[in-house]
């Protein structure tokens, strides 16, 4: 339900009003995520280590602003906003790192 | 004086109805949130660009810090996001005693953050782990003797940094919580009107977020030296 907020037929509020159950499902979710990115990294992977990290963190961080954040109940410029901003911090990682890692393939002598 | 009145009072002259004006608010909280994002990026950045310079020193670096102390705060924020959840819920649902309990325990959590936040830093800065003049680092990696100290110092001045003002809205999100506990139970929040339950909530959520990604970063790059 992306599109406009609801109004609640019982309580009259404005807005969604999601089951509290829902909540705690989320919460167990991010309780068992936690574990898990803390026991992968005991175990030595190599270069996948931080891959897992940052997956677990993503998906844990994607359940935050979905639910608890109701991104999911909200209109859609609030959606194109998070996506803006996701975006945005893409932009200033990637740019940045296309240079700091390829300043080491300079095949002249002396650079 | 019922719901219904307190609702009108609440609407501001420049909104069609209660429903725009809640919708203006939180897109309003969204583009500060955004904001945010960008002020934590700047460090995010930073971050990325030694550790991808210095990795092993980051490595070392992120040994110093303790996992079980890092983990359990990760829990207890994420306990913090729920009780906050269900605390915008029972505003929505007009239950404001309900609300004041469940926001309190948020309060309780954000503190038990902070205190464990405080032990960590206490052992950090016994410790010379405190960038600056005093700080003191051996490297214990055999294979990588020539870690430069210095290189584990930008790591510790990252970590104390992004750990820091992490912390710091983690303050200002107990001050406001506390504000909503007080005007919740003299009964300025109905089903109608929540605005800023909602938009602290948002912003609680938000810094929970942050540690979300703060944690794997600084406390969990690597178990074995050298990667």
């Amino acid at each position: 339900m992306a599109g406009h907020a609801e109004h609640n037929e019982e309580t009259g509020s404005v807005g969604h009003i999601a089951p509290a159950r829902l909540y705690v499902a989320i919460w167990a979710v991010l309780m068992v995520l936690t574990l898990t990115t803390v026991l992968v990294s005991m175990v030595d992977i190599g270069p996948m280590n931080i891959v897992v990290a940052l997956v677990i963190a993503t998906i844990k961080g994607t359940l935050v602003v979905l639910f608890f954040m109701h991104l999911r109940y909200s209109p859609k410029l609030t959606m194109a906003t998070v996506i803006a901003a996701v975006f945005w911090l893409f932009l200033l990682l990637s740019l940045t790192m296309t240079d700091y890692l390829t300043r080491a393939w300079s095949t002249y002598p002396g650079h | 004086m019922g719901d219904i009145q307190v609702a009108e009072r609440a609407l501001q002259h420049h909104f069609a109805d209660m429903e725009q004006q809640r919708e203006t608010s939180s897109f309003g909280m969204w583009m500060f949130l955004l904001t945010e994002i960008m002020f934590f990026s700047g460090l995010f950045c930073a971050y990325l660009v030694y550790r991808a310079s210095y990795y092993h020193a980051f490595v070392e670096g992120s040994q110093k810090m303790n996992i079980t102390l890092g983990a359990t705060n990760t829990a207890v924020l994420i306990c913090s996001s729920l009780t906050m959840a269900l605390g915008v819920r029972a505003a929505q649902m007009g239950k404001p005693k309900l609300m004041a309990i469940l926001l309190l325990i948020t309060i309780l959590f954000g503190f038990g953050f902070l205190g464990i936040k405080a032990v960590e830093y206490h052992e950090h800065w016994v410790n010379h782990e405190f960038p600056g003049p005093n700080f003191h680092f051996e490297t214990g990696d055999p294979a990588h003797p020539a870690t430069d100290a210095q290189h584990t110092e930008i790591y510790f001045s990252l970590y104390w940094a992004m750990t820091g003002l992490h912390a710091l809205h983690m303050v200002i999100g107990i001050g406001l919580v506390a504000w909503l506990v007080i005007a919740g139970l003299m009964g300025a929040y109905t089903p109608h009107y929540y605005n800023p339950v909602e938009n602290v909530g948002l912003y609680w959520h938000f810094v929970d977020l942050v540690w979300i990604y703060l944690f794997p970063m600084l406390y969990l790059i690597s178990k074995k030296h050298g990667g």
